[in-house]
């Protein structure tokens, strides 16, 4: 069954069209890799999945339905920009989440915190920018949520706690859920995927298996991006 | 025992011969047990429906199978492992033959050579 559909998704921003006609259909139980060069309508894509902005035309349904209350009970998304209040402890946040979520699961939420050696009595503001990204990342991953959408996940997080994120959404894997992962770093997160899903320009490229382009191509998906989009 | 994947190849076939090469050294000795798909996958850092893929071509094969409600083992048939492992093992010096083929070696040559180097190494 598919989590999520797009069907003509167009959005514009006055003269600039940030994404163009998508259609595109991402099943449950899939880890799918969201990926294309700077600008090319990966974020915008997703904050109309969660209902930041509205289609200029076409549509969009999350499990059926269009982004809203409902919706926002079973996806999870970790924006590009975080929004949690500096001021606040790690437990503070910890409180809100469950507060917010039905689906949050805290004892998840507090073992990976104290896996990453993360304090739970440290302020927000006295985090490191990768530690804060550390742990809006753990908020996220311990909703036992139907579709994750992460928006550059990796991205500001060292290598070693790159391995342990990237394990957890493997661990967390479950045959309900599907995740959708925005990244440049392919290389880092290839054999993770199962599917990735290439826009260029706002336009969708390709949606194919990672097994499928290897097979294909005779190479990575890491390689075969930077044979397509080489400036 | 670590995993490791080339850029060239699908994931699931690397993950495949790999687990063949864990079974035939013993890593997952003839009747064991293997981990569950979930805990490989996190060992290996692949995607759990890959690895699945990788374990259904095995049992394809005959190599593993799967117990209804206690998990997947190896199988039980000693011949058919010893079988592959002169398999690989033949892969891998037909590679080297051809490799030595290519520097210029006739095999007569090279099988001297092997025997020089073995006997150094001791």
């Amino acid at each position: 069954m598919a989590i999520l559909e797009c069907s003509g998704l167009t959005k514009k921003f006055g003269a600039k069209t940030a994404l163009d006609d998508v259609n595109l259909s991402v099943e449950t139980g899939r880890i799918v890799g969201l990926l294309g060069p700077n600008g090319s309508g990966k974020s915008t894509l997703l904050k109309l999945c969660n209902g930041l902005l509205t289609p200029s035309g076409g549509s969009l349904a999350i499990n059926g339905m269009s982004p809203g209350i409902g919706t926002k009970e079973i996806v999870s998304y970790l924006p590009e920009q975080t929004y949690l209040n500096n001021w606040m402890k790690v437990s503070d946040l910890v409180d809100f989440f469950g507060d917010f979520y039905r689906d949050f699961n805290r004892s998840k939420a507090l073992e990976m915190l104290k896996n990453l050696e993360i304090a739970t009595g440290d302020r927000l503001k006295t985090l490191s920018k990768g530690t804060k990204e550390k742990v809006q990342l753990i908020l996220v991953m311990a909703r036992e949520a139907k579709l994750y959408l992460l928006d550059e996940p990796i991205g500001g997080v060292d290598p070693a706690a790159r391995d342990y994120i990237l394990n957890t959404i493997i661990k967390n894997y479950n045959p309900e859920a599907t995740v959708i992962i925005s990244t440049h770093l392919i290389a880092d997160i290839e054999t993770v995927l199962d599917d990735v899903i290439l826009i260029s320009k706002g336009k969708l490229l390709l949606t194919s298996s990672v097994d499928e382009i290897r097979e294909k191509n005779g190479k990575s998906v890491d390689a075969f991006f930077r044979e397509v989009f080489k400036c | 025992m670590t995993w490791s994947f080339t850029e060239d190849r699908p994931i699931y076939l690397q993950m495949q011969e790999q687990i063949k090469l864990f079974i035939v050294s013993g890593v997952y000795p003839a009747g064991s047990k293997l981990p569950a798909v979930r805990d490989l996958a996190a060992e290996a850092g692949v995607n759990p429906n890959t690895l699945q893929k990788a374990l259904a071509e095995l049992e394809r094969e005959g190599l593993v199978y799967t117990q209804r409600t206690s998990g997947r083992f190896v199988t039980e048939d000693v011949n058919m492992i010893n079988s592959l492992k002169t398999e690989l093992a033949q892969e891998q010096i037909m590679k080297f033959l051809k490799k030595m083929e290519e520097m210029g070696f006739e095999k007569s040559e090279t099988l001297e050579l092997i025997k020089k180097t073995a006997e150094e190494m001791k």
